[in-house]
This record gives C-alpha cells, structure tokens and sequence, in this order.
C-alpha cells in the first residue's frame, strides 16, 4: 500500500492509504475526540470527531474519512469546537443529568467531552425518552434512557462476537437498539459475552455487579489469567474491599485481544459464593455422609501427615495415590508431584487431563 | 495427547492462537469450538469473515461453527478414522500430497499408505455417511491450501479409539506437509484452564516435569539431585487405575487436589465405592463437591483470585496469575497446603512465594528453563523456552521433529466399543455447553451462569423425538447397561437423527452414570462420546398458552 503524507495541526504526518484520519491522527499522537468510532470499526454516526479540511466545505467525520496527499487538517477551530459543543447539547438534551450517582460515571464518554467541552446542559429543550430499566438477564442492565445510539454495541456483537443478537429498531424517535422483536436477549442468540456492555460508552449498559459496588476511580485493578479453559484469556479484575466488581479485559490483551467469554467477563462469581470452603474439616460422621467438623490447620495437617506416614510404612509408598488439578497453577502442580515423589515415594500422581 | 507424543514427539497444540485468524485453511473435528473454547472459535471466525480462511466442519451435530464453514461433514458419531483415513487416500490419488516434506522429515509413510488405499471414497462414505463429493472436496480444500490448520478437541480423544483418531489427523497433516510452519499445524485444544501446565509439571504417572520419563536414570538422577533424595523408577498408576485399585484395597490412601472424580469421571459409581473404600482421603478444594463428601480431612484451597502463581494455556503461553484479593476465611493457597504436608512428613518446603517455586522448576524442566516471573508480565513465554535469551517458541517442528522424523502410523478403523441394537437403540454422547465448565464446581456456583442455563438437558433431533413421542419440556428417563437418568428434553435439528447428547455439568443428572469406561488402550481415556441408551417419557410438559 502506499504511503501519504499531509499535514495536522501543522504536524506533517504518514500514513498507509485507506487510513482513516482518525487513525492517522491517533498513531501520530493527535487524539480527536469520538463516540461511536471502535479501535477499526467506524460508523460515523456520532459526528464528534469532525474535523476541517482544507478546501471541503463541510465539516469532516474524520473516522470515516480516508487520508490522501497533502491534505491540511485542523482538528480544533473554532468552527470545530462549536460543531462538537453541538453534539454533545443535542445528546444531553435527551440524557439524565444524573451522573453523581450514575455507575459509569469516570469511565463515560459523554460525561468526558461535556467536560472538555464545557457542557453543562443543553439549550435544546426536546422531547424526552422515559423507558423503564431493562433488567431481563443475569448480567447486566440495558438503561435505554442513557442510550445515545452510537451503535458501539451492535458492532461489537456483529463484528466482534459474530453473533448478531442486537440491531437498531424502529426510526426517529423510538429508535432503539433491540433483538430481534425486541424479545429479551435471554431469547435471542444472545451469548452474553458482555463485549457489548464492554464498548458502550455511557451507563446505557453497565454490569450488574457493579452496581453500588464502588465508585470507578476506588477500583484497584489486577491483571491476571482466566479460571475456566485453556485459551487462557486476560483479565482485569476490578477489585473493591477485598470483592471482584466486575471484570474486563484490556484491548491489547495477548491471546484474547479486548474479547471474553461469558465465563471470563461474568462468570468469576464463584468466588465469593457462600458454598465456598472456609475452614479445614475434619470427618466426624459416615463417609459419603458429608458430616464434619471444623479443626486448626495445625489439627488437619498433622493428621493428614500422620496418616500418610503410617499408610506409607504398613503398606509401602504405591498404596498411596494423588489427584493434582488442571485448575490449580504450574507451581501448585510441581508442587504436589515432587511431593508425591519425593516425600511419599511413589509415581502415583495423575490428574484429569484426560477428561 | 498420546497419538501426538508417538508421531511427532510432543503432544502440544503445535501451532500459535494467533496464526489462526491468518491460514488459509482451518479443518475443525471433534471441538465444538465457538462453546468450548470461545476466543479460539472467534479466531477462526474472524479469518473466515475476511475471506482469508475456508473453514471445513466435520462433526454429528449442527455446532454454531458449521455456520462459518464451506463445508460441513456430517460423519456419523464414532467414525473418524475412516473419515480421516479416507481423506488421505483421496489426497494421495489425486497427487495432493507433498512428496519432498514426506521424503525429508517423516519415515512411515508407504505403510500409511497402503493401509487408507482400502479407504475408497465409496467405502468411506458408506461408514461416515457422508458423500463422495463432499469428501472429495474437503480432501482438496485441506491439501491445496498453501497454509492449513487441524483443529480438534475432546471429540476426537474421548473414544476407546482416541489415540487412533489423533495418528490419523497427524497421518493428514504430515502427508501435506501442514505442520511445522507458520500457519499450518495440528491443534489438540486442551479443556482445562491449566490442564497444559499440569502435564508440563509432570503431574502424570509416567513423566517428571518437562516430559522426562520416570524410566530415565539421567533424568531421575539429576532430580534426585536436586530434591535430595531417591526417586521411584516404576511408572505410577493413572487416575482410573487408582480408582480400580482403592476399590480393590491397594491403594489405601490418596490425597486429591482441586478435582472432582466423583462427577467428572465416566462409570461414576464405581469412582464413589473406590472412595468409600479408602482408608484415608484428603480432598484439598474450594468447594466440598461431591468427591469431598467422602473424605476424611477435608482443606480449604485459595482461588485463582487469591494466589499468585502462573498457568499454561493450549498454546504453550506461560502467564501470570495475581492475587487480586484476600483469601477468603481460613483459605490457602496450595502451594502453602502442600509444603505444610511434607514439611510435617519430614521433608521442608519453605517457599516464600511462587515465583521461587518456578526458579526450581526452570531450573530441572529444560522447556521451561528460561522462565522466570520477571520475564513474564506483559504477554508471558511460549515454552519450549530455554534459557533467559530464548524468546520463546511460537510453533512448534519448525526443522524437525521433536522426536526427529515425523513418524507415520497406520491405524484401521474400528467400532465404537459399545453400539445401538434393539434393546438401547439410541447412541448417547457428552460435552459441554459454553455457560458451564466440567462437573460444574465453579460455574454453577456462579449466579448468572447458573440462571442462563439451570439444569440438565437431553437434545434429540426432531425425527427422534416424534419416534419417541417426546416433546420439548417433557421429562425422559435415559438408561443405558449400566444406570439411568433423568433430564428434560430439547428437540433441536442440531442433533442428527439416532444420537442423544447430553452435557457433564449437572450433578443431579450425571450423565457419566451412562457411560462406559472402556478405555482407549495407550492414551487410558475414557470413551465419553459413544454409548447406547434407551429413552423413555416419564413426564409430558403440559401444554401451555391456554
Ligand atoms: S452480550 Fe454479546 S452476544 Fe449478547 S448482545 Fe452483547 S455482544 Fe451481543
Ligand atoms: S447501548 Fe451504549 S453502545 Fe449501544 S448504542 Fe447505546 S450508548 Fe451506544
Ligand atoms: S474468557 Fe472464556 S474463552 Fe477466555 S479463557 Fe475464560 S473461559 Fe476461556
């Protein structure tokens, strides 16, 4: 492909034809500002990222318009700046001003450039939407009123999960974004993957666990690797006294790339079950029966020491078997087979890989 | 994997996740991809909707990959060797394959080749019952591909004839030379999370970490070096031995770390006496489940979320893992556990962290001998990595073999062990659906996965269900030679006419208490995908609306 050069904001800059000026803009360090444009997917629905072109009479949207040789690009006039003020009117115009308790607040899109811009409300008094809370599956809520239809989510379903399940619906006013015969997702091919809920800028779509969990900016944020199969996707897990709050993954993430399953974006919850284990248990009722009692580590492991000891010297060291786990870490697994080697003396270690 | 072990000498997915979305040709057989590993699955969408990659499904059942695929072979359940087999006679009588790779890196290949010669399109397509053209489609789509890929899962390894299924996809892959490049490599996706690192580790019977036979003196005597002690040279028992072997009061005490026989494990009754039987259990988990029930000391593991430490995906990518939060209540990690155990039994472990426990590891693992946790922080190594200046390995056999030549095995077609006939005319399979994951230890403590999908579910295709007059909703009770069942039913073209499938994930309709434990004879996995069951209505949903 060949390369062209132009200029922004006076910057001479380089770039692949078929770039986007957005992007061009971007790899030269220049960030105009946008709604609706995702990381390659460009709707030019939101226009915020309009920009002047030398010698065009109309403001550009520059996501969707490809660079060429020696155009002269202003990314912030007056005329531009006006342009994107109007934007964001029109869009809070319609918006509940509510963003002190809004859970998105932090991470919002809107709330950003209307602070940028210097919005503080809109001189456009229209009609308003009053849709209820959609709150029809176990992960997150669709709040229609903060919608701004920038469509981030349908390509994120479309193009990124491939699955479909949501589009635009209905013209004008009762536009909205729906599945099919706007039927909960629960009956739709929904996967729930969430990466709609990931690329919706504003608190349209915000994960359920989330909700009064703590503010953004309080989220302290932990990389690390997915629990359940072995793509071995990234993680960020926000975390919040001692709680997961939700979870997400960064765009750049090696395997996964900015994409999770249901089980990696939602299903981490087992972990703060109340099923869970808590304490060492020692039998006191049948075996099968299930009935315990608590003990002290100390209890527990010196039995456990004990009792293999003595298995090992009545019986000798292949009458003692372990079971290591594919879900447990490298370590913990080269762990226990030394264990089982070199402490019990036996090469009976195996674990369900095979299953 | 044991049929990758023998011919190419590492049982490892060979290729990179990332090559995907950039070959020219992806083959799916036995994986499920889009439910079971679902970024895998998208990357090979993603190849597909750029028009890239031509995708070719092979598999019983509609999967939502079929929706990607050129082609879509629908071989009868238990048939994938001949339909292997089959498509590499086509491609050798039609010239497709590539004679210099065959020359220069492989040894075996005349005997290959005489045995599939009996594999004629027609007689393969009266076994798998797909059509001569179909096959002879996807024999040219996979051959003339400059760049191809295999990919398979536990479809192809869960059948007394696992081992063959795998000998015959690397007979394909080797015979077109699609293995060893970039871009073309056959691709065991491993389930687990972290079933990779496990076998890496060396927690298998017959290998210390790293791959190094327990029958190997060298390799025994540089870790009885390290460890300071003697080490056991007899190969152990696996993990359906043992269980054999506790029923019969041989193994007397077993100490099992984050798994769940007692579900997972196919002929499950016979895995709760062998545990019934033991004189001493210790069950180390985060969940009691139903393995601990039977225990004698039960010990509270820390979850993913509460440990530092690392896992091994299905590309051979060492990554992090980091503690996010506290361990819950009295929790450890067990790394902790287990260094309490031997300490007591007279031999200290005192790591402090992890991270000193993977220095030793790089230190006697030669595939992991240049990891080390300050190298892995942005994208983590791809193993075999050597020392501080390997990068990593991306794929793998790029030159040769890891065993040297790649070696050809011949494998003839067998029958499932167990087939339909009159009294249990059904065939019964297992798997996994996206929302669940194993016995469901995890996910079904999970709330929303547990909303999404609650409860067990039978698929039968249309055609069965008027045969059996059942309807969606209705109640079946499913018998096969060895126990019965109940779940609700779901009619779905998705299921081929004369197969019911049935997920793993649900304890109080254990389709493991159907299945047989025959066990394919190298590999010891058992035959999860094939059994025959009878079906019965024993609850009508009522008809609703009114
Ligand atoms: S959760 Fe995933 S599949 Fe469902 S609507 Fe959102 S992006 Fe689409
Ligand atoms: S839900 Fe979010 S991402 Fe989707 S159109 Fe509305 S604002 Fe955009
Ligand atoms: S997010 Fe989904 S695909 Fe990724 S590792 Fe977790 S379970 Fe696997």
């Amino acid at each position: 492909m060949a390369t062209v050069s132009f200029t922004i904001d006076g910057k001479n800059v380089m770039a692949e034809e078929g770039t986007s000026l957005l992007e061009a803009a971007k790899s030269a360090g220049i960030e105009i500002p946008h709604l609706c444009y995702m990381e390659g997917l460009a709707t030019g629905a939101c226009r915020l990222c309009v920009v002047e072109v030398e010698g065009q009479k109309n403001l550009a949207a520059s996501c969707v318009f490809p660079v060429a040789n020696k155009l002269v690009v202003k990314t912030a006039t007056e005329r531009v700046i006006r342009a994107r003020k109007n934007v964001i009117e029109l869009l809070l115009s319609d918006h509940p001003l509510d963003c002190m308790t809004c859970e998105k607040s932090g991470a919002c899109g809107l709330e950003k450039y209307a602070y940028e811009l210097g919005v503080t409300g809109s001189r456009f008094a229209g009609e308003r939407h009053h849709y209820p809370l959609d709150d029809t599956n176990p992960f997150f809520f669709r709040d229609y009123n903060k919608c701004i239809l920038c469509g981030r989510c349908v390509l994120a379903c479309n193009d990124v999960q491939f699955v479909e399940a949501i589009n635009f619906a209905h013209r004008g006013f009762g536009c909205k974004i729906a599945a099919p015969y706007d039927r909960s997702l629960k009956d739709s091919t929904c996967i729930f993957c969430g990466q709609c809920v990931a690329s919706c800028p504003t608190g349209a779509l915000v994960e359920k666990s989330r909700c009064a969990a703590g503010r953004e900016w309080d989220l302290q944020k932990v990389t690390t690797t997915c629990s359940y199969c072995g793509v071995g996707c990234t993680l960020e897990l926000s975390v919040k006294d001692g709680r997961i709050v939700k979870v997400t993954t960064p765009a750049d993430a090696v395997v996964n790339k900015g994409r999770l399953c249901v089980k990696g974006r939602f299903g981490w919850d087992y972990v703060h079950s109340p099923e869970r284990l808590t304490a060492p248990l020692i039998r006191v009722g049948e075996k099968g029966e299930g009935k315990f009692r608590e003990a002290t580590w100390d209890e527990a492991l010196d039995l456990v020491a004990r009792k293999f000891s003595e298995i090992k010297s009545e019986s000798g060291s292949d009458s003692l078997a372990c079971l290591s786990s594919a879900k447990c870490t490298n370590e913990e697994n080269y762990l226990v087979q030394k264990f089982v080697r070199a402490v019990l003396g036996t090469n009976n270690v195996d674990h369900c890989a095979r299953l | 994997m044991a049929g990758l072990a023998t011919t190419f000498g590492s049982g490892a997915m060979t290729s990179s996740i990332s090559e995907l979305r950039d070959t020219d040709c992806i083959f799916v057989i036995g994986s499920n991809t889009s439910e079971n590993h679902p970024i895998i699955g998208l990357e090979v969408m993603e190849g597909v909707r750029h028009g890239k990659t031509k995708l070719i499904v092979a598999d019983p059942r509609r999967i939502r990959m079929v929706d990607f695929a050129s082609l879509w072979l629908r071989q009868k359940p238990g048939t994938d060797v001949a339909l292997l087999n089959g498509l590499l006679n086509i491609i050798i009588l039609e010239n497709l394959v590539d004679t210099e790779f065959i020359a220069g890196r492989t040894e075996g290949f005349e005997e290959v080749k005489k045995l599939v010669a009996e594999y004629t399109p027609e007689t393969t397509s009266r076994i798998t019952g797909v059509p001569v053209d179909d096959l002879k489609e996807a024999a040219r789509l996979y051959a003339k591909s400059p760049k191809a890929c295999i990919l398979f899962a536990m479809g192809i390894t869960q059948h007394t004839t696992g081992t063959d299924n795998v000998m015959a996809i690397a007979n394909l892959a080797m015979a077109t030379g699609h293995v060893g490049k970039e871009g073309s490599g056959v691709c065991p996706l491993r389930g687990q999370n972290n079933v990779q690192g496990a076998c890496d580790m060396g927690a298998l019977p017959n290998v210390l970490p790293g791959y190094q036979p327990v029958t190997d003196a060298a390799a025994r005597a540089k870790l009885e070096q390290a460890w300071g002690t003697s080490l056991p040279d007899k190969p152990g028992l696996t993990l359906m031995e043992m269980m054999a072997a506790a029923e019969h009061g041989k193994v007397r005490g077993m100490y099992i770390m984050g798994e769940e026989p007692a579900i997972n494990d196919p002929n499950s009754t016979h895995v709760r006496a062998a545990l019934k039987k033991l004189d001493f259990l210790v069950v180390q988990n985060i969940f009691l489940g139903e393995t601990g029930k039977y225990a004698d000391v039960v010990l509270p593991g820390a979850s993913f979320a509460e440990k530092d430490g690392t896992f091994t995906n299905t590309e051979r990518r060492i990554q992090r893992v980091r503690q996010a939060i506290p361990a819950l209540g009295q929790c450890k990690p067990d790394w902790v556990i287990t260094s309490g155990i031997a300490s007591r039994m007279g031999y200290p472990m005192n790591y402090r962290h992890p991270s000193e426990i993977m220095e030793e590891i790089a230190g006697v693992t030669p595939i992991y001998g240049g990891v080390h946790y300050d190298r892995l922080d942005k994208s983590g190594l791809q193993w075999p990595c050597r020392s501080r200046e390997d990068a990593g390995t991306k794929y793998l056999h790029k030159d040769s073999f890891s065993r040297g030549k790649g070696k050809f095995m011949p494998v003839a077609y067998k029958e499932a062990f167990e087939l339909p006939d009159a009294e249990y005319p059904i065939i019964f399979s297992t798997g996994r659906i996206l929302y669940h994951w194993h016995g469901g230890t995890m996910s079904r403590q999970s709330k929303g996965l547990a909303e999404i999908a609650p409860e067990a579910m039978v698929e039968i295709s249309p055609v069965d269900a008027a045969k059996l007059k059942l309807a969606d909703g209705d109640i079946a009770e499913l018998a096969s030679r060895r126990g019965k069942i109940q779940a609700k039913v779901k009619v779905t073209d998705e299921s081929p006419d004369g197969v019911a499938f049935m997920t793993f994930h649900f304890t109080e309709a254990p389709a493991n208490l159907l299945t047989v434990d025959a066990l394919d004879p190298v590999a010891k996995i058992p035959e999860l995908k094939v059994c025959a069951i009878k079906m019965e209505k024993v609850w009508a949903k009522p008809a609703s609306g009114e």
